[in-house]
C-alpha cells in the first residue's frame, strides 16, 4: 500500500496556544481514514494545514511525494487534494449544473486558461460528465434550479459533487453530516459507501460515531492537538485511552 | 441573476442575437426619430457610451469588481487619438486601434496595482490611481495633455504620414476621415455603430463562453473559486484589461468625431456616470447597460435643455395656478438641475431595483405570465365545472 | 528653514481636516459596516450650515446711510446691528465660531435621519450597493447646496481679531519675517481637541467601550444582546458631527463650494486606506502624515526637482505602502475583506 499524504512532526500554535503537538499521520492510498477527537481538539487547524490555509509552525506535509506547505490552495487542489467544507461553500447565484460544471473545467482548464470565445453550449462532454455527477448525488433532476435555493442537506450533496466531478486522489471531508437530519445522514454514508467503492482515498473529519464506524478504515483520535491513538474501528472502540478522552463525554451528551 | 429577455425569447444561437442587433442598432436613425433622438451628434453618442458601458459591465457585472476609475481609459484613449491625429495622420482607423492598445497598457497597470486587493480596497484604490492620471493629466504633464485648455489639432502639427501621401496644405483645420469617409454626421455614427456591434459580439461572446461563468463565478463566491482550483487573479486581471481596452475604444472614437480630448474625460465624476448607466439598465446583463446609456443620454439631452421658460410652453394648457405652481417644482429638476435628477433617481433604482431596468422588467414579465396563466386556470375551472 | 516650518504648519492644518473626515468614516466603517461615500458631502454640508448661520444673521434692512450727508444715500444694515448696535456687529464678526453651536444640533439631526432612513437598509447589502447608494446621495446633497447657494466659492472670513497672522517667528526667535495665519493655528487646535475628544470618548465611557468591541468583533458584540440598532444611529450621528463641525471650521481657510466635499473624501478615502481600515488610529496618523507630505512636496525647491509632485504624492505613497504592507500603516487582519 502506498502512501498518499504524510503528515509528519506538525505543530502549531496560535498567541501562544498551542493547537497542534507534533502530529504525525499517514495515509494510505484507497483508505477511509476519519480523524476524531472533541471540540477544539485540533481538527479543523489540521485539515487547514493540509490544504494551505495555515503554514505549521513545523514539520511536513507531503502529498504524492510533494511538499504542500505554503502553497496556494488552486496548486493544491491541481495536486489531488479537494476539501468539502463544513458550511456549504457553492455558488448560491447559480445553478446546481453550473456549480458542477466549475469545477469541471477546473480540471480541464487548469489554474487560468483564456477562452472567451468558446461558447459554453458547446461543451457537450463537460455538461454530461456534470449531470452525471449530479446523479451520482441524486440531484440531477432540479439541475437548472438556483443553488442557493436548495435545502441545506442538498447543498452539502452539490458540494459533494463538486468534489467528487474532479476525481481528486484525496477527498477531505469535514463533518459532512453535521446539521443533518438521520434520514440525511443515512443517505449521505450510502452515498460515501458508493464512492469508497470507486478506490478514492478520504479523510472524513467527523463528530457523529455512527458515521465514523460505519465508513471508516482507519481512525486516529486528536485530543488536545496530540494524536492519542490510532487504529482499525475495533482497536479504537475498545481503546481506554480513547473512552476516557471522547467516547466517554459523547456518551455524557 | 436575471436573465435577459433576449435569452427568453429562445434566441440561443449567437448568430441571431447579433443579426437583431445589428439590425437595431443600424436602423436607430430610423427608429428613433419619432422620439427627436435622430440626430447625428446624439447617436454617436449613444454608440461611444453603449461601448464604454459595455466594456465596464464585462468587469462590474460579471465579477462583482467595482471599478471607480474607468474614465482614466477613456481619457488615455482620447489622448492617444488626438496625438496619432497631431502625429501621423488623421484616419481615424490607427487612431482609435492605438487608443485601444494604451488603454490596454494603463488598464494593465491600473489593474495590476488595484486587484492586489478586493471589496471596497479595490474600490478605492481605482479610485485614487484615477484621481492621480487626472491631476498627471491636469497639471503635472501639460506639455503631454495640454492641461487646463485640453489637447486640440493645430495647423501646425506635422502629420507625417498624411504629408508623405501628399495631402497638400489645407486652409484651416484638416478634419478626421475613414479613407476619406466624414466623421461627422451619420457617416460618424454608423463608424461607431460597427464599433458597437463588434463589442456587443465579444460580450456576447464572453457572457456565454466558460470564461465568462468563471468570472460570474468568481462574483459569486471567490473563496470556493480558489479552492476550486482556479487562479482568480489572472482572471480578474484579463477582465480588467478588457474592459479598460473597451473604454480606450470608446475614448479614441470621442475623439476620431470631435477631435480634441481634456483632462475633465478622466474625472471619478465621468467613472461614475458609467457605473450610474450602467446600473440603471441592469449590470450583468447583456442588454441592461445599454438601454441604461440610452435612457441616461436621452433624457440628459432632453432635461439638460429645458428651462424656465421651454417648461412654461410645455404647461401653458393648464390653468395659470396650476402651471405656476408645475414649473416651479420641475425647473428644480431641469436644465441645471439634471445632475439632481440623475442623483435622485440612481438612489432610487439601487435602494428599490439594484438589478436596474433589467430586474424591472423581469418583475413585470413574471407577474405578466402569471396573471395569464391564472386567466387560463380560471377559464379551465369554468369549463371543467362540468365534470 | 522658514518655508519648511510654514509647511509644516500647512502641513499639520490639512492633516487635521483630513484625519477628521477619515476618522468619522473609518467608524462608520468599522461599527456600522458601511462604506460612505457621503462622508465628504457631509464635512461640506457642514460648512454650508455655517454659511447659512452667517446669512441668517446678516438678513438685512435697508437704512439711511449717516455718513454720506450731501445726499440721501442708503445700505444694507444687519438687523442684529440695527438691534444690538455693538454686540450685533460682533455676533456677525464670530459667525464662524458660533455657528459651530447650530452645527453640531443640525448635523446630528441629518446624521441620525440619513441612518434611520437609508444607511439602516443597506446593512445587509453588498458593499457595491453600499457605495452605490450613498454616492448617489453624495451626488444629490451637492446638487442641492448649489441649487441653493450656487457653484461659487463663498468667502467666510474669520473673526477680526484672528484675521490676521500670528508671528510665530518672533515667538519662537526665529526670522520676524515667519508669520502664520491665527485661523489655521487656531484649526489645528481645534482638530486636535476633537480628536482627543472622540478618542476619550470611545476609550472612557462605557457606550465607546461597546463601539470598540464592536470594531473589533461584531458578531460577539451582537450575540451579546446589546441593542445595536441605536449605537449604530449614535455611531453614525457622531461621524456626521464631527465631519460637520470640522467642515464648518474649515471655511475660513478654504471658502466652500458645492464640491469641495468630493475633493476630499478621495484624498480622505486615501488616508483611510493607507492609516488601515478600521483603525481609528492609523487614520489620524496617516492623515496628518500624508497632509505633511502634501505640504512639503508644495515647497518650490522639491518643486523643481520633481514637477507637479505635490499634485500626485499623496496617490503614490498611497499605492506603495498598500502594495508594501497590503494592510496599511495600522490596519488588522480581517477588517472589511470578504
Amino acid at each position: 500500500m502506498s502512501i498518499v499524504l504524510e503528515i509528519k512532526g506538525v505543530n502549531k500554535t496560535f498567541g501562544g496556544l498551542k493547537a497542534l503537538t507534533d502530529v504525525n499521520l499517514k495515509i494510505e492510498e484507497g483508505k477511509t481514514h476519519a480523524i476524531i477527537g472533541p471540540n477544539g481538539a485540533g481538527k479543523s487547524t489540521l485539515l487547514n494545514c493540509c490544504i494551505g490555509k495555515l503554514i505549521p509552525d513545523s514539520g511536513s506535509v507531503t502529498f504524492n511525494g510533494q511538499d504542500m506547505i505554503g502553497k496556494q490552495p488552486y496548486e493544491i487542489n491541481h495536486a489531488g487534494m479537494v476539501r468539502v467544507f463544513q458550511t456549504p461553500e457553492i455558488f448560491p447565484e447559480l445553478s446546481l449544473l453550473e456549480n458542477v460544471v466549475i469545477p469541471a473545467l477546473a480540471k480541464r482548464d487548469g489554474i487560468f486558461k483564456f477562452n472567451p470565445f468558446k461558447m459554453l453550449s458547446n461543451e457537450t462532454e463537460i455538461h454530461d460528465q456534470a449531470m452525471r455527477a449530479l446523479a451520482d448525488v441524486g440531484l440531477d433532476k432540479f439541475h437548472q434550479k438556483n443553488a442557493g435555493s436548495i435545502s441545506r442537506g442538498d447543498k452539502r450533496r452539490l458540494e459533494l459533487a463538486m468534489g467528487l466531478i474532479q476525481n481528486p486522489t484525496l477527498l477531505l471531508l469535514d463533518e459532512p453530516t453535521a446539521g443533518m437530519a438521520r434520514h440525511d445522514t443515512n443517505q449521505t454514508i450510502d452515498l460515501l459507501k458508493k464512492i469508497k467503492d470507486r478506490g478514492m482515498t478520504k479523510i472524513i473529519i467527523e463528530h457523529d460515531m455512527h458515521v465514523v464506524f460505519s465508513l471508516a478504515d482507519h481512525i486516529s483520535v486528536l485530543a488536545q492537538g496530540c494524536i492519542i491513538a490510532s487504529g482499525t474501528p475495533d482497536e479504537i472502540r475498545n481503546n481506554p485511552k480513547v473512552k476516557e478522552a471522547y467516547l466517554g463525554e459523547t456518551e455524557d451528551e | 441573476m436575471i436573465k435577459s429577455i433576449l435569452e427568453k425569447f429562445s434566441l440561443e444561437k449567437n448568430s441571431s442575437v447579433m443579426l437583431v442587433f445589428a439590425a437595431v442598432v443600424l436602423s436607430a436613425p430610423i427608429w428613433l426619430t419619432p422620439f427627436g433622438a435622430n440626430y447625428p451628434d446624439l447617436l454617436q453618442k449613444f454608440a461611444i457610451f453603449g461601448i464604454f458601458a459595455i466594456g465596464f459591465n464585462i468587469l462590474f457585472g460579471l465579477t462583482g469588481y467595482l471599478s471607480f476609475g474607468h474614465a482614466v481609459f477613456l481619457g488615455v484613449g482620447s489622448y492617444t487619438a488626438v496625438w496619432v491625429f497631431k502625429l501621423f495622420t488623421m484616419n481615424v482607423l490607427p487612431a482609435v486601434m492605438l487608443s485601444v492598445a494604451i488603454a490596454a497598457v494603463f488598464a494593465l497597470l491600473i489593474g495590476y496595482i488595484s486587484l492586489r486587493r478586493s471589496g471596497i480596497y479595490f474600490s478605492i484604490l481605482t479610485l485614487a490611481l484615477a484621481q492621480m492620471s487626472y491631476n498627471l493629466a491636469y497639471s503635472v504633464l501639460t506639455p503631454i495633455t495640454s492641461g487646463e485648455t485640453g489637447l486640440q489639432l493645430s495647423s501646425e502639427d506635422p502629420r507625417y504620414i498624411d504629408s508623405l501621401l501628399g495631402a497638400g496644405v489645407q486652409e484651416g483645420l484638416p478634419a478626421t476621415n475613414f479613407f476619406g469617409m466624414s466623421m461627422s454626421g451619420y457617416s460618424g455614427f454608423y463608424f461607431c455603430a460597427i464599433f458597437l456591434i463588434l463589442a456587443f459580439y465579444i460580450s456576447l461572446k464572453i457572457f456565454r463562453s466558460p470564461y465568462g461563468l468563471k468570472l460570474i463565478a468568481i462574483k459569486s463566491n471567490q473563496k470556493r473559486m480558489l479552492y476550486t482550483g482556479f487562479n482568480t487573479r489572472p482572471y480578474l486581471l484579463s477582465a480588467f484589461v478588457i474592459s479598460g481596452m473597451f473604454a480606450g475604444l470608446a475614448g479614441g472614437l470621442m475623439a476620431a468625431t470631435d477631435p480634441l480630448a481634456g483632462a475633465e474625460r478622466m474625472q471619478w465624476t465621468a467613472s461614475g456616470e458609467v457605473v450610474l448607466m450602467t446600473i440603471l439598465g441592469g449590470s450583468g446583463t447583456l442588454i441592461g447597460p445599454l438601454l441604461g446609456v440610452g435612457v441616461i443620454k436621452y433624457f440628459e439631452n432632453i432635461f439638460s435643455a429645458l428651462n424656465e421658460t421651454s417648461l412654461r410652453e410645455i404647461f401653458n394648457f393648464l390653468p395659470d395656478v396650476v402651471a405656476d405652481f408645475l414649473v416651479s417644482i420641475t425647473h428644480v429638476f431641469v436644465g441645471e438641475g439634471w445632475h439632481l435628477t440623475l442623483g435622485i433617481l440612481f438612489m432610487l433604482v439601487v435602494i428599490f431595483l439594484p438589478g436596474g431596468i433589467m430586474q424591472g422588467v423581469g418583475i413585470f414579465t413574471r407577474y405578466y405570465k402569471k396573471k395569464m396563466t391564472e386567466l387560463k386556470s380560471e377559464r379551465s375551472v369554468e369549463k371543467g365545472k362540468s365534470q | 528653514m522658514d518655508a519648511l516650518l510654514i509647511q509644516l504648519l500647512n502641513g499639520l492644518d490639512k492633516g487635521g481636516a483630513y484625519a477628521l473626515i477619515a476618522l468619522g468614516l473609518t467608524l462608520t466603517f468599522g461599527t456600522l459596516g458601511v462604506v460612505n461615500f457621503a462622508h465628504g458631502a457631509l464635512f461640506m454640508l457642514g460648512a454650508f450650515c455655517s454659511v447659512l448661520f452667517k446669512q441668517v444673521l446678516t438678513i438685512s434692512k435697508k437704512v439711511k446711510d449717516e455718513s454720506i450727508t450731501f445726499f440721501d444715500a442708503y445700505k444694507e444694515q444687519p438687523y442684529l446691528e440695527i438691534w444690538w448696535g455693538d454686540t450685533g456687529a460682533m455676533i456677525i464678526d464670530y459667525a464662524v465660531p458660533i455657528s459651530i453651536i447650530m452645527v453640531i444640533p443640525v448635523m446630528l439631526l441629518i446624521g441620525v435621519a440619513l441612518e434611520r432612513g437609508l444607511i439602516k437598509h443597506f446593512y445587509k447589502r453588498t458593499h457595491a450597493e453600499q457605495i452605490l447608494v450613498t454616492f448617489g446621495l453624495a451626488i444629490v446633497l451637492q446638487e442641492v447646496i448649489k441649487m441653493f447657494f450656487g457653484a461659487n466659492p463663498i468667502p467666510m472670513p474669520a473673526p477680526d481679531i484672528v484675521s490676521g497672522s500670528a508671528a510665530i517667528g518672533a515667538a519662537l526667535g526665529l526670522s520676524d519675517n515667519l508669520v502664520y495665519p491665527w485661523w489655521r493655528l487656531i484649526y489645528l487646535v481645534f482638530a486636535g481637541v476633537i480628536i482627543f475628544s472622540v478618542f476619550a470618548f470611545l476609550r472612557y465611557t462605557t457606550f465607546g467601550m461597546v463601539v470598540r468591541a464592536g470594531m473589533a468583533d461584531r458578531e460577539t458584540v451582537g450575540l451579546l444582546g446589546i441593542n445595536i440598532q441605536k449605537r449604530f444611529t449614535i455611531v453614525f450621528g457622531l461621524a456626521t458631527v464631527v465631519a460637520g463641525i470640522a467642515g464648518a471650521m474649515y471655511t475660513p481657510i478654504l471658502p466652500p463650494d458645492y464640491h469641495m466635499g468630493m475633493d476630499f473624501l478621495v484624498l480622505s478615502f486615501v488616508v483611510v486606506v493607507v492609516g488601515g481600515m478600521g483603525s481609528l488610529e492609523g487614520a489620524v496618523a496617516a492623515g496628518f502624515l500624508l497632509g505633511m507630505l502634501q505640504s512639503f512636496a508644495s515647497l518650490n525647491e522639491v518643486k523643481a526637482i520633481f514637477p507637479g509632485i505635490d499634485q500626485i504624492i499623496i496617490y503614490l505613497v498611497a499605492v506603495v505602502i498598500l502594495l508594501v504592507r497590503p494592510r496599511g500603516l495600522m490596519g488588522r487582519e480581517g477588517v472589511m475583506e470578504e
